[in-house]
């Protein structure tokens, strides 16, 4: 029970990221939110976990992180400086 | 016993859950950038915090508590550099906090002159 409720806020939550990835003005907020979104999936994976009884969902939620952080420091870095594999001597 | 675990239980993941939705909340309604990050933040510190610790409560000690507290390590870690870099990335971009004034000290405009780029820095 207590379970369902947590989940349920992790929903409404993740509709309301996904609202401000849609109406975001700037790339980075929309980069905030999908940084914010791959929080709440975490989340929402150990929930799921409790929910089912089955908490081997705690290793895709770990893992899931983990690309989290990747995925948004590849973004960023690419909306930085335009390409993943620049030169920093490059850089003025 | 078990109804004392289950009630702290039930008002730490209450608590979690407030704040995640808080968290968001705040996404929407904050006015600039570097405002709605820091909204954003409350759901990985305090929301994913207060939700973790009612789930420990309720998994007890065992290997279930110990991935939940290696998230929590990975939250706390990798959530101030992922802001970092994203406000760097931002100000790299040429987006500029939105400020009532302007406190910064800069010299080259210190004695009058100059109030009107000011005044278009703050609107941005």
């Amino acid at each position: 029970m207590m379970f369902t409720a947590a989940s349920l806020a992790i929903l409404v939550a993740l509709s309301l990221a996904i609202v401000r990835a849609v109406k975001g003005p700037t790339v980075f907020d929309r980069v905030l939110a999908g940084n914010s979104i791959g929080t709440l999936a975490l989340l929402l994976l150990a929930t799921v976990g409790f929910l089912t009884g089955r908490p081997e969902w705690l290793d895709i939620a770990i893992t899931y992180g983990l690309l989290n952080l990747i995925g948004t420091l590849a973004i960023l870095k690419f909306f930085r400086h335009g390409d993943l594999a620049y030169d920093v001597e490059d850089e003025a | 016993m078990q109804i004392i675990v289950d009630i702290l239980s039930w008002a730490f993941i209450l608590a979690g859950s407030f704040f995640i939705c808080v968290g968001m909340v705040g996404l929407i309604r904050m006015p600039d950038l570097f405002t709605r990050m820091h909204a954003a933040s409350v759901t990985d510190t305090l929301g994913a915090g207060l939700l973790f610790a009612g789930f420990m409560l309720q998994a007890g000690f065992t290997l279930v508590s110990v991935k939940l507290i290696f998230i929590l390590g990975l939250l706390f870690f990798t959530g101030p550099v992922v802001t970092h870099a994203l406000s760097q990335a931002a100000l790299h971009a040429g987006i500029l906090p939105r400020l009532q004034e302007d406190r910064r000290k800069r010299p080259e405009t210190g004695a009058g002159g100059g109030s009107d780029a000011d005044a278009a820095r703050t609107k941005n």
